[in-house]
């Protein structure tokens, strides 16, 4: 029988506080005084949040082909520590993810790792190159149960192939997530296009290239009538189109990265390629827009885009760098600090936007859910009076391309708990084999 | 000064300092022997991953007339397909001993990149990056206005106050433009940009320059210098993005032809970085003419070059006190 944890005077959603007990993978009993039973780990809570485990619906984990980057084992460990119970594993890796072999294969790893549940993205397009559909059907019936399909690094561009992708993956229940980037309109692009590129001489990613793609994409949902989720909107415009489209009434939803809550384009100022990422970062019109989008519900959720790249993909001259930057350990905090400390989210809020939202969208079984006696025990215990300064160095995730190094940030993971065992506790990963404990057979 | 990265770092008294020294560099070459002992056992790295004769030639010359000892580094190509990463290679040089290194480089901010790296602990000097900078050819083009605009006598201590200069060309691509704005702007000039919409940057309106699409109106103003750009012909193919329909209707609306050359004031000058296309943005009349100052600013830019690797290698000791800082 797994080890029982009751937490003490903790405050599901930044609520009043109660005693929950985690028993059987379950929340067992939600009350106060609750009684400590024999064998029960006594959690101090006070001062703590409770939120339901974080469901990133956008993370690389690189593995297979850039194992130096990031492995499964790692990114999951990194996804643990900031507090995620599920994180879907973007396709984009080598082989990619576009056949059932390969997402389950990724499925499998995740499982034998055990630091979240990881469902594989699954490509919309073979070899992500935009020309035939990957065998969708496939993967959905997979023991990978794919329900999400993506080519992010790569826009769907052709509106044909978008089209029967959206109405293809409706058999499924599926939903197709766009890489929203007008390939013409950005050969080349190396940042924001705007005043910093003018000056800065870097070759222009304008905001008209991403608001083209998401117009076109929501009529097109429209008029096949399927569901469509739009990845890393970045732009104040992308916000307005997708209000205007779910004014419509049309199935589309919206995440927004932890670092277009934060960062603007004048950080690419130092050429230091950390600040290099696709979509690029945007000016503070657009921050202010996505923050305004978020906390109004046009856009639905957050996700990390969590892409790890090794040191010598970034240390070399801006053009020659890779796009991209690490985000699991340090989302939670970035929405605290741009959407709960400003008063603009509650954390009530955060659960809708970092959890059950994204539960939603990605068809996850038993994440997401509320806290409430009988629901599985995918749990984080949150610090949000704690401030702490990011060091990669001391991350979980194997690379170091956070753009918050240095910076103090709000807020901390405490704890994360897995179907009532804890992956993190007191901040530390909880280092176990789910072999060892006969949760996967080999 | 540590290094020299871009133009937008210098304040006018430095930029005016750089052009005093360059006014008696030149002066010594004049003279039956060129060559100054001053940089007598130091190392001067030529660091091109483009090709660039001209600037290379240039900055060897500069050099070699000041006897430091020159290295020329040629790693044409990217520096990524080439398997040798610009880290990699400063780090050679660095081990080598160079006090300078000279570096052009297709990709903007790779100086920039050199310079914050700790990978050398030379000084950087900036010999063109990408589209972002060129600053010693905005130093001899301001060298050369201030020469020929600013009244007779010893230049020296002056400024550019006043003057009117036209920048006319492909601005987008431009390194030369985008020096040539910030640095002309400090010295007290007034810069209108004269191009097509497409071949200016979103984002110029935040430029401390006017923009015109119509070179007759420009020429019509009476500037005092007009700077014409190198523009390259493949950018009206498709695949170079279609800038402009044709060259012909590119040389229409924006090439220094004869009729433009006369409807200039007498004083102004006429400036071109090279190399030229002939019959492209400037005419064989224009070229030829006596107000251009073409074949000068490459001798200046000797003398600017001289006084650049100066000041960043001996100027340092000498003006150990001095106020003026220049690596932002």
């Amino acid at each position: 029988m797994s080890r029982q944890y009751l937490l003490r005077q903790v405050a599901p959603y930044g609520e009043s506080p109660v005693d929950v007990l985690l028993a059987d993978g379950e929340i067992a009993a939600i009350g106060t005084g609750l009684e400590r039973g024999d064998d029960v780990v006594e959690i101090d809570g006070r001062g703590l949040v409770l939120l339901p485990g974080l469901v990133d619906l956008h993370t690389h984990l690189r593995e297979p082909g850039r194992e130096d980057a990031e492995t499964i084992s790692s990114g999951t460990r990194a996804a643990a520590m900031g507090g995620f119970t599920a994180v879907h594993a973007m396709a984009n890796t080598t082989p990619t993810q576009d056949t059932a072999g390969v997402v389950e294969q990724v499925w499998r790893l995740g499982r034998e790792a055990g630091w979240v549940d990881v469902h594989p993205v699954g490509a919309v397009t073979v070899g992500l190159e935009g020309e035939r559909l990957a065998e969708l059907g496939a993967m959905a019936e997979s023991q990978a149960r794919v329900r999400v399909f993506s080519d992010d690094g790569k826009c769907v561009h052709d509106p044909v192939v978008m089209r029967r992708a959206l109405e293809y993956v409706k058999a499924f229940d599926g939903v197709v997530a766009q890489h929203a980037q007008e390939p013409r309109l950005t050969e080349g692009a190396q940042m924001h296009e705007g005043v910093v590129s003018a000056e800065l001489g870097l070759a222009g990613w304008p905001a008209v290239a991403e608001e083209a793609i998401i117009a076109r994409d929501v009529l097109l949902a429209e008029h096949v009538g399927s569901r469509l989720h739009v990845c890393h909107l970045s732009t104040a415009g992308s916000v307005e189109i997708i209000r205007w489209a779910k004014s419509r009434g049309i199935d589309v939803t919206a995440e927004v990265t932890p670092h277009h809550l934060m960062l603007t384009d004048e950080l690419a100022r130092g050429y230091d390629p950390t600040f290099k990422v696709n979509p690029p970062l945007r000016t503070m019109r657009d921050v202010e827009a996505v923050r305004e989008g978020l906390a109004d519900g046009t856009i639905d959720i957050v996700a990390t885009d969590h892409a790890p790249h090794t040191r010598e993909d970034k240390d070399c001259e801006w053009a020659a760098a890779a796009f991209g930057m690490t985000g699991l350990e340090t989302a939670l905090s970035v929405v605290q600090e741009t959407m709960v400390d400003t008063g603009r989210l509650t954390w009530r809020d955060v659960a809708r936007v970092l959890s059950e939202a994204p539960a939603r969208i990605g068809r996850v079984d038993g994440h997401g859910r509320a806290i409430a006696v009988g629901e599985p025990a995918n749990l984080v215990l949150v610090d949000p009076a704690a401030r702490r300064v990011v060091n990669p160095a001391d991350q979980a995730t194997k690379s170091v391309n956070s753009p918050f190094r240095g910076r103090e940030l709000s807020g901390c993971v405490v704890s994360t708990f897995l179907r009532g065992r804890a992956t993190v506790l007191d901040g530390a990963s909880c280092d176990w084999s789910p072999l060892a404990e006969g949760v996967v057979r080999p | 000064m540590k290094h020299l990265l871009s133009t937008g770092d210098l304040s006018r008294t430095e930029a005016v300092r750089i052009l005093d020294t360059a006014g008696q560099m030149a002066a010594t070459q004049s003279r039956e022997i060129k060559k100054l002992p001053t940089l007598r056992g130091r190392t001067v790295v030529n660091l091109f991953f483009e090709d660039s004769t001209r600037t290379r030639i240039s900055f060897e010359t500069a050099a070699k007339r000041l006897s430091a000892d020159v290295i020329n580094f040629s790693a044409k190509g990217s520096s990524v397909s080439k398997g040798e990463s610009l880290k990699d290679t400063a780090l050679t040089l660095q081990a080598m001993g160079a006090d300078a290194v000279v570096i052009r480089h297709h990709a903007s901010g790779a100086p920039h990149t050199l310079a914050a790296s700790g990978w050398t602990s030379g000084a950087v000097v900036n010999a063109g990056d990408g589209t972002h900078q060129h600053p010693t050819q905005a130093l001899l083009d301001a060298y050369t206005l201030r020469r020929h605009l600013t009244g007779p006598g010893d230049a020296s201590g002056r400024d550019l106050a006043g003057l009117r200069v036209a920048i006319v060309g492909d601005v987008l691509h431009s390194r030369v433009a985008r020096s040539n704005v910030q640095l002309l702007h400090t010295l007290g000039a007034e810069v209108t940009l004269v191009a097509p919409p497409t071949l200016l940057p979103v984002g110029v309106q935040s430029w401390p320059a006017e923009v015109s699409y119509h070179l007759d109106e420009v020429v019509g103003s009476k500037p005092d210098a007009i700077m014409m750009l190198r523009v390259q012909r493949e950018r009206m193919s498709s695949a170079g993005g279609g800038f402009f329909p044709s060259p012909l209707e590119y040389t229409r609306g924006y090439g220094l032809d004869a009729r433009r050359l006369a409807a200039l004031p007498e004083h102004a000058i006429v400036l071109h970085p090279g190399p030229m296309n002939r019959g492209l943005e400037i005419s064989a009349d224009a070229a030829d003419s006596p107000r251009a100052v073409i074949v000068e600013q490459v001798a200046n830019g000797v003398a600017v070059r001289m006084a650049v690797l100066y000041l960043l290698l001996a100027g340092e000791q000498r003006h150990d006190s001095d106020e003026t800082k220049v690596d932002q």
